[in-house]
Formats: structure tokens, C-alpha cells, sequence
């Protein structure tokens, strides 16, 4: 199997690191590939579409393997919805597959260029967590391939502590070769939807609360806005259309950012005015239906978004806090933010379910998460995020490690209690920047 | 209604891959070709998942000749797809090692023999079948490195070349009949074949590009395909060069 140096930036565009890549295209390469990339590198991590923001999907002058091209369906049930494939399938072309069959996939996040393996590794969230939970409470069965050449079947009964460190465990346990999920039923691909303005953010907690039979639901924060308007937003709000069937036409033809402007777009004045318009416009009550694609995915209709935040790239920040200090902590964190004048257009407000999470390092946990994109203004930014984390720490809340690119060791095992227990599942051959930075910092 | 029938010759390579899924989405019959059992079974068990009606595979080393001949050897083919042959796609191709070759007649022969002669082989097996059923697309998946004899791929440029050649005869023969002749000509695609070039740039193309184009192409009945398309305005001009400049190019 070829090796090639390649530089990658993951989804922040904070940099680009030098990596050694391997691209297998079968799986019969991949104990070569990993051989070659461990034997050259040092050290090797599965890279599926790079859509973690930080530097979790990084393994800087180490190994990269590849795997958009192990994206082969195994096998699909179309009685029981029970789904298997390799790992770089995405959930994109899931979704093609499998809809017009009358299955959804039970958890999806906001984005459908993610792979199975990336969905695993960072045991991803979807607008239905109160209802369903996270994406690893849907796998069944996956296949670990271990630097050692072994291959390891788990499950919840199967290798079980294996599997519960491997999801949601950042890829570092062994290379996730496929992946086995329980798929939900749908009659149609329409999303039946509503969209209600908010003012503040009781008002927020207000919407949540009445709309807990509602299995989708997300906000979008204004977070500019401060005094008794603080935290005010759009509520969204969907649940799958019970009658209406499937449309075979897919959504038109992405828009591309096609370079990475000279400075970012994305300015205090700009996100002031994109904000209010946002807020006020006549779209943002509505109530009717949509297509799946515009409800869950409406950031990939623009292909490299990420492009619009200039050379400098962006962080993005998601915290959950515990519901007893959620509303308190969510205010102060939005009037912290206000204050400092930065943030973004990029805001998410979301309750969270009490379904627990199964993988031991998994970020989603009762309460409220808050989710938002900064354009990297170096130190200002992270003086920022120094203030927001005292608000989720003293909250007892945690930070999303997908998200991350500067989280302290300290604030990341305070998070995750269970991090001792993860250690031993491992893989000494697997290493990440981000597991160098703050898991052993 | 019965999906369409297609055979892929080379059925492992990146570009017939995608197309397979294209079709089988569509509910298509696929058998595929090719040496490696071991990475066909794989492809096939995905194209049922995304909606064939068949996919199953046969292991054959298509550069060899086949010890019963080619026609039987197709023939025997055709009856494991079974029903029509709508589609013939001929994908498989060795791009080599061109420094090797400029100094090793064997290895230029390999070259000829895989790109070029057992390919017209195959391709005159299909068309006395497709002759007989009466209607069908014949499909060959050619090079850009076919149209002019370049310093840097020409062993591999005179196999396609000389299979565009062939392919644009058999198109001329078979003008006026329900049969379709589509020559493939792509430029740089991103699949394992070119894994040893530096990649990216406006060049580059996707596997699934290049299969969403063919497949468009063969819907069309178009004879020619540079893709993407951009190849054809490219190709025209690199083939109207006059010597006197392009030989001072390093291309």
C-alpha cells in the first residue's frame, strides 16, 4: 500500500499539518496500510470526511488512514432496518440508499458528510437526542481492526467495554472497519415542521419544555442580542410526515465557497446585520412541510462553508450543562459572549435528553448544550473561552472534544469522569493531536 | 420491468464501480469481471444493497487470452448475466511504468497486450452478440493519453490510442443500427490507479464524476466523451500544436 505527505486542515481551518496518508480502497489493503503508516509514522489514525473541527481528527507528522473508499454497503435488512457497511460510508450516501426503502437513519447530525466510522468515533448528536439519544446507542455490532492485526467484533454484549470505549472514543481504540446500526422506519421523506420565534432564553426553556413529544428539535440563537432580549432566537421543531411517500429527485446543485478569501467574512458588524435579518425575517414563523434535506442538513448546501471565516480559520465552542445549572449558566454564558462583542451567525441552543450515552468518553450527557463558531481572533478568542469555561465548570457541565482545538487538560478530564477507564482500550499504535494535547497533557 | 443488463469488464476499478451503483440504484442486472474474487464479492454485495436485481461477478484475467477463445468466453458470459445486455463497459487498463517501458519491449508489449489488444479482442466478442440481439451500448473507457503520442505516457497513450481508434471504427460500422458505440476519454481521476501523482487542482476529477458522465453519455447515445468535459477544448488543442512548439514541451 503507497503512503503519500499530504497537508490537512480538519473543518477549523486553523492550520495545516503534515500527515502521511494511506487511501485503501479494500479491505484486504487496510493491515498493510496501518503496517506502513505505523512503520513510517510512528503512529496512525482513521481520517474519515474531517469534519471534526479541532484537532481530534489530526495526527500531525504521524498517520492518516483514509477511509472515503471503503464505502461499501455489507448487508441491509429491509424488514428489521438492521444496516451494515464499512465505515467510510457517509451518512450522505446512507441516506440515499436507504430512504427510498422506507428507513431513516435514527440519528443524524447537523451535517450528512460525516462517515459511519467519524459518526462512531465521536458518537455524534442529532436534533432528536431527548427522544433517541446518541448515534451509539443505535450501532449493534462494529469491526475494530487492532494494530496487532486482530480483528474485533463488539457489541453491547460482545466486548463490551471495548465497544463502550470505542464509541464516542475519538478513533484511538483501533481502526472502526464497519459499522452495524439499527435504521427507524419512515413513510415519507418530508419533514412535517415549525418554526416559532423566541425571546429570550426562559422563553427558550419555556418552548423546550411544551415541545417534548416533538422528535426533533434545535434553536438558533441571536447572540448579540443582550439585555431583556438575551439569548432570543427561531425554535425549530419537526417530526417526520406520516403520509406522502418518497420523491426520487435529490436537493439541486450545492453552491461551493471556492477559495478561502483573503479576511474573514465573517465580522462583528456583518453577524450584527445577518442576525437581526435572520430573526426578523418572515421565514422564521412558519409552520408547514420541508424536505429532510433543508431541516437537517441546511449548512451542506453550501459546499466549504468553513472558507468564509478567511485564512485564520475558526473555533467552534460546544458545552452541556447539567439541567439543575443549565437555564442560570446559559444566560451568563450568552451575556459573556455579548459582552465581548465576538460570535457569530453559527449559534445552537438545544435540551438534550436523559438517555445515556454509551461510550465512556461520549460528550452528550442530560441538560443544555450551547454550540458556536468564533472566528479565530487569537488571543481575544481564547480569553473568551477562558471565561466560558469557568461558567461550565462551575456549572458542572463539559466540552465537546470534536469541537475542540484549546481545551486544557484539566477541563477535559474534570468532564469526563470515565476517562480512566477508557485508557486501557487504546490502541498503543493510535494517537491523535488531540490526544496528545489534552488526553495525556 | 426488467432492469437494465450490464456487464463490466473490470469490475474492480474505481470508475466502474461508481457507475455500477448508479445503475443498480436504478434496479440494473450487473455482472462483473475481473481477477480478484476476493474485491469483486465485496462490490457486488454492495450493489444489491443500493437496489440490483443480480450483481454477481466472474474471475477471468481479461489481459490473457481465454483458453476456450474469446467468443465462447463470451458467450459464457452473457448467459450467466442472462436476459438482455444492455451495457458493455470495458474499464479495466494498466497505466504502468513508462520509464520502465521505454527501455523494456516486454513491458511494452505487457502494456500493448492489456490496454490495447485483448481489449479490441473483447470488445469484437461483444459486438458479434450485441450485432445479434440488435440493440445495446458498446463501451470502452479510453484515455486523453490516446490522442497524441506524449514523452510521458506514450506506451500507455498507443494502447489507448489505438483502442479509441478501433472503438471509433466499430462506430462507424455500426452507424445507423440500434447498437451505440461510446469511446471514454477522461483526464487526471482521483482513484488508486493515480495514486502515485501529486492530486488536486482544477484537473482532478472524482471517480464518480467521470461514471455520473458516462452514464449521461450512454443514456444520450453520444459516440465521443472527453470527461470532465473540459478535456475536449484541452485535447483539441494539444492535438494542433505544430511540432516545432510541442516539441520543446515537457508534457
Amino acid at each position: 500500500m503507497s503512503v503519500a505527505r499530504t497537508l490537512i486542515s480538519s473543518w477549523g481551518n486553523l492550520g495545516r499539518v503534515e500527515h502521511l496518508t494511506a487511501i485503501p480502497s479494500f479491505r484486504d489493503e487496510l493491515p498493510s496500510a496501518l503496517g506502513e503508516l505505523i512503520a513510517q509514522g510512528g503512529s496512525v489514525l482513521g481520517y474519515g470526511l474531517g469534519r471534526s473541527y479541532g484537532d481530534s481528527c489530526l495526527n500531525g507528522g504521524g498517520g492518516l488512514l483514509v477511509t472515503e473508499r471503503l464505502d461499501r454497503c455489507l448487508s441491509f435488512d429491509r424488514t428489521t432496518g438492521v444496516f451494515r457497511a464499512e465505515a467510510g460510508l457517509s451518512i450522505a450516501e446512507l441516506n440515499r440508499i436507504t430512504i427510498p426503502k422506507g428507513w431513516f437513519v435514527p440519528v443524524t447530525p447537523g451535517t450528512k458528510f460525516v462517515t459511519l466510522g467519524g459518526a462512531v468515533a465521536n458518537d455524534v448528536h442529532g436534533k432528536n437526542h431527548h427522544v433517541t439519544g446518541t448515534f451509539g446507542r443505535h450501532v449493534r455490532r462494529l469491526g475494530l481492526l487492532r494494530s496487532d492485526g486482530s480483528v474485533i467484533e463488539c457489541s453491547p454484549d460482545l466486548e463490551g467495554d471495548l465497544f463502550r470505549a470505542t464509541i464516542g472514543g475519538l478513533g484511538l481504540t483501533g481502526l472502526i472497519e464497519w459499522v452495524e446500526i439499527g435504521l427507524e422506519p419512515i413513510v415519507s421523506d418530508e419533514i412535517e415542521m415549525e418554526s416559532i420565534r423566541f425571546r429570550n432564553v426562559h422563553a427558550f426553556f419555556e418552548l423546550s419544555a411544551e415541545s417534548a413529544s416533538w422528535p426533533y428539535t434545535v434553536s438558533w440563537i441571536d447572540v448579540l442580542s443582550q439585555g431583556a432580549a438575551l439569548g432570543r432566537g427561531i425554535f425549530m421543531r419537526g417530526r417526520h410526515a406520516t403520509t406522502g411517500g418518497f420523491q426520487s429527485k435529490g436537493s439541486g446543485p450545492a453552491l461551493t465557497v471556492p477559495v478561502t478569501p483573503p479576511m474573514g467574512l465573517v465580522m462583528p458588524l456583518s453577524v450584527r446585520i445577518f442576525n437581526e435579518a435572520y430573526y426578523r425575517r418572515p421565514g422564521a414563523t412558519y409552520s408547514g412541510r420541508t424536505r429532510f434535506d433543508p431541516f437537517f442538513y441546511p449548512l451542506d448546501s453550501v459546499h466549504h462553508w468553513n472558507r468564509v471565516y478567511g485564512p485564520r480559520g475558526f473555533f467552534q465552542y460546544q458545552s452541556v450543562l447539567p439541567p439543575e445549572t443549565a437555564q442560570a449558566g446559559t444566560r451568563e454564558m450568552l451575556k459573556r459572549i455579548a459582552a465581548s462583542g465576538q460570535g457569530s451567525c453559527l449559534v445552537v441552543l438545544k435540551n438534550f435528553g436523559d438517555v445515556p450515552s454509551s461510550g465512556m468518553l461520549s460528550f452528550p450527557a442530560a441538560g443544555t448544550t450551547l454550540a458556536l463558531d468564533f472566528p479565530n481572533r487569537g488571543e481575544r478568542t481564547l480569553a473568551l473561552f477562558a471565561s466560558l469555561d469557568e461558567v461550565v465548570s462551575t456549572s458542572g457541565g463539559r466540552l465537546y472534544a470534536g469541537k475542540d482545538a484549546r481545551m486544557s487538560p484539566a477541563m477535559f478530564r474534570a468532564g469526563y469522569p470515565e476517562l480512566k477507564e477508557f485508557q486501557p482500550f487504546v490502541d498503543p499504535a493510535f494517537s491523535s493531536d488531540f490526544q496528545r494535547r489534552v488526553i495525556l497533557g | 420491468m426488467v432492469g437494465e443488463g450490464v456487464i463490466i469488464l473490470g469490475g474492480t476499478s474505481a470508475v466502474a464501480e461508481h457507475y455500477a451503483r448508479r445503475l443498480a440504484a436504478r434496479g440494473a442486472r450487473l455482472l462483473l469481471v475481473g481477477r480478484n474474487a476476493e474485491r469483486l464479492t465485496p462490490i457486488a454485495g454492495d450493489l444489491l444493497v443500493r437496489g440490483a436485481a443480480f450483481a454477481e461477478t466472474a474471475v477471468l484475467d481479461l489481459a490473457e487470452p481465454p483458453a476456450e477463445g474469446y467468443q465462447a468466453a463470451w458467450n459464457g458470459l452473457a448467459e450467466r448475466l442472462g436476459g438482455t445486455v444492455d451495457v458493455v463497459l470495458l474499464a479495466y487498463g494498466v497505466l504502468g511504468d513508462q520509464k520502465a517501458a521505454e527501455t523494456d519491449p516486454a513491458e511494452t508489449v505487457r502494456l500493448l497486450s492489456s490496454n490495447m489488444v485483448s481489449a479490441c479482442a473483447w470488445m469484437t466478442a461483444a459486438s458479434v452478440s450485441m450485432e445479434q440481439q440488435g440493440a445495446g451500448s458498446l463501451v470502452a473507457i479510453s484515455s486523453v493519453a490516446g490522442d497524441r503520442g506524449r514523452q510521458s505516457n506514450y506506451i500507455y497513450g498507443a494502447g489507448k490510442g489505438g483502442l479509441s481508434v478501433f472503438m471509433e471504427g466499430l462506430a462507424h460500422r455500426l452507424a445507423g443500427t440500434a447498437i451505440r458505440v461510446l469511446t471514454v476519454k477522461p483526464g487526471f481521476i482521483d482513484t488508486p490507479m493515480t495514486d502515485g501523482m501529486a492530486k488536486g487542482g482544477p484537473l482532478w476529477a472524482t471517480a464518480d464524476k467521470v461514471a455520473a458522465d458516462i452514464d449521461r453519455a450512454v443514456g444520450k447515445g453520444r459516440v465521443v466523451l472527453y470527461t470532465p468535459w473540459f478535456w475536449g477544448p484541452i485535447l483539441f488543442v494539444v492535438r494542433h500544436l505544430p511540432r516545432a512548439i510541442f516539441h520543446r514541451l515537457k508534457i
